[in-house]
């Protein structure tokens, strides 16, 4: 017996040698330095377009110019004002979408009459373009916080309930087996094997979601002014119909660099979940 | 040495702690219907080791299924007494998102936490893991992976273990320490086990009797009774005679099903 025990346990050193992780400062340089080839080489050719004089300056600014521009705007208190009214408003819709989605999708996962009637209705609404809500938003809201609120849930709450559906779908039959098999029930089922579960799915769904609500949140806040409230959309509209071109441009660069960095953020949590789960290795 | 079909070998008690009365099984229905297992009986008596054998398809996995009571059968019945049942399969089946030790402790469920936590750190001793209760899974190697299952099962306090190929993915070395593993926790824990293989030699080492399966419909063909001497070798020539047999006895049953 104590040699199968040292057997065993001989095998098991070998078997879990863990792979050294590289270091910080190494892991952080080969994410960066594609990321600065990229920028370098969009800024060349931007560059060469503006000196091929293929529009005139007050259309089609130089990087220089808009560098200048944006740099003027993070002096300004109005542009963080701006840039936090449409956070909130991002953050706001973003969450009731959230919400919404856990609801429905728990609804359409569980009960399958429900499944039947909205399962492709779900996917359906995923594919309509936000602007085409607008109209119906202004009839049923005017011109108010509550019709961009409107159209961005509508934009993001069906790609979040479709992550969740889709990840209580595809639980691995092998695990809801075992599940069974250790009595798991009810909700009990749920709570210690099907959500987490779908985690990952969910996930992908929420990532989905966040892009589908800052598009809408761009197109509603271009297309409905509030008076007397600032946002990066009522920015761009001003900067269009004062032909402020370097204004313009440098307003869509902070509002690329915010959903980048959002999507890093999902991105950082997935890699995190998929690193702990060893979802990227072999099957468990 | 010698084995003999139908013959009751001794120190099996009497009392059978699993007993399947003609039991049948279909899956869908008409004439697309497929007849998985055809009145299959079968006495597994307490505290006895039995190995299921049989070609791929026969209805090993689907036996098991039904006893766990994960699926049900289509025709005659089942009795396990009130016993308790645990089952292990072909993949360790652990989730992902626990710890290994959280992996156990949820098979200790409805006792208090620092009981479980206990429990589940014994149970891990037990299958020689003690050190890597806050390990993941996917950590883990496949060996140890299935001791983990091993002691999940284990947790759930079962009389009747199922045990579908648990070993079926693993190399030879590390399988015949599991055996040994096996044996040892069987033995000392008075367990019923029923383990499904379609390793003759895995058979042979391990069970008290080898129930031989037919294919489509499955069906008993045979009962091997397994009288050699315990600790056994997996390379033992003793093992090695009787496997020799028992595969002779297999082929000639898949071999039927080339003739029609
Ligand atoms: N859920 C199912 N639906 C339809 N047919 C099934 C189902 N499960 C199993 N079968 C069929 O029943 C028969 C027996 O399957 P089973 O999985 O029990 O065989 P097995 O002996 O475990 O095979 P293996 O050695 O390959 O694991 C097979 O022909 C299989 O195709
Ligand atoms: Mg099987």
């Amino acid at each position: 017996m104590a040699t199968t025990e040292r057997l065993l346990t001989g095998l098991d050193a070998l078997e879990t040698a863990a792979p050294r992780r590289a270091s910080l400062a190494t892991r952080v340089w080969a994410r960066l330095w594609p990321v600065l080839l990229a920028v370098a080489i969009v800024l060349a050719i931007w560059q060469l377009v503006v000196w091929s004089g293929w529009r005139p300056e007050y259309a089609f600014a130089g990087p220089a110019a808009v560098f200048t521009d944006l740099f003027g705007r993070l002096q300004d208190p109005a542009f963080y004002q701006a840039i936090a009214v449409t956070l909130r408003r991002a953050v706001t819709g973003f969450a009731l979408a959230t919400a919404i989605g856990l609801v429905i999708g728990a609804a359409v996962s569980r009960v399958r009459p429900l499944r039947a009637a909205f399962g492709s209705l779900i996917t359906g609404l995923q594919t309509m373009p936000s602007i085409a809500w607008f109209p119906l938003a202004i009839l049923l809201f005017k011109l108010s916080e509550s019709t961009i609120l409107f159209v961005v849930v509508l934009g993001a709450a069906p790609s979040i309930a479709n992550g969740l559906i889709t990840g209580v779908d595809y639980t691995p039959p092998i695990l809801l087996r075992a599940g069974k098999v250790l009595g798991l029930r009810g909700w009990r089922l749920y709570w210690h094997l099907i959500l987490p579960a779908s985690l990952p799915s969910f996930l992908a769904g929420l990532k989905q979601g966040w892009a589908f609500a800052w598009r809408s949140l761009m197109a509603g806040e271009i297309v409905i002014i509030i008076a007397n409230q600032t946002s990066l959309g009522e920015q761009l509209h001003y900067a269009r119909e004062l032909a402020d071109s370097p204004g313009l441009i440098a307003t869509m660069i902070v509002i690329l660099i915010i959903g980048i960095a959002v999507d890093a953020l999902f991105n950082t949590a997935d890699n995190a979940l998929r690193r702990r789960w060893g979802l990227d290795q072999r099957p468990v | 040495m010698t084995m003999r079909a139908q013959e009751a070998p001794a120190g099996r008690t009497a009392e059978p702690a699993v007993r399947l009365d003609a039991v049948s099984k279909t899956y869908g229905y008409g004439q697309d219907g497929l007849l998985a297992l055809d009145h299959v009986s079968l006495e597994v008596g307490t505290g006895e080791f039995v190995c299921l054998l049989g070609a791929s398809g026969c209805g090993k996995s689907t036996m098991l299924s039904l006893i766990a009571g994960l699926d049900r059968a289509t025709g005659g019945s089942i009795h396990l007494g009130g016993r308790r049942v645990a089952m292990m399969f072909q993949e360790p089946a652990l989730f992902p998102w626990l710890t290994v030790q959280r992996n156990v402790e949820l098979a200790l469920n409805g006792r208090p936490r620092a009981e479980r936590r206990a429990l589940a750190a014994e149970l891990l001793k037990t299958v020689h893991l003690g050190g890597f209760g806050a390990k993941r899974p996917h950590e883990l190697s496949g060996g140890m992976r299935q001791r983990v299952a091993l002691a999940r099962a284990l947790a759930q306090d079962c009389d009747v273990l199922l045990m579908d190929e648990p070993f079926g993915a693993l190399d030879a070395m590390t399988r015949d320490l599991l055996h040994d593993e096996l044996e040892r926790i069987w033995r000392d824990r008075g367990l019923t086990v029923l383990f499904v293989t379609h390793n003759v030699r895995e058979a042979v080492r391990l069970g008290d009797r080898v129930v031989l399966l037919s294919s489509r419909p499955g069906r008993v063909v045979e009962i091997f009774d397994v009288l050699l001497d315990r600790p056994r070798r997996t390379d033992s020539p003793e093992v090695a005679s009787l496997a020799a047999t028992v595969t002779d006895r297999l082929r000639e049953e898949v071999s039927r099903h080339g003739d029609h």
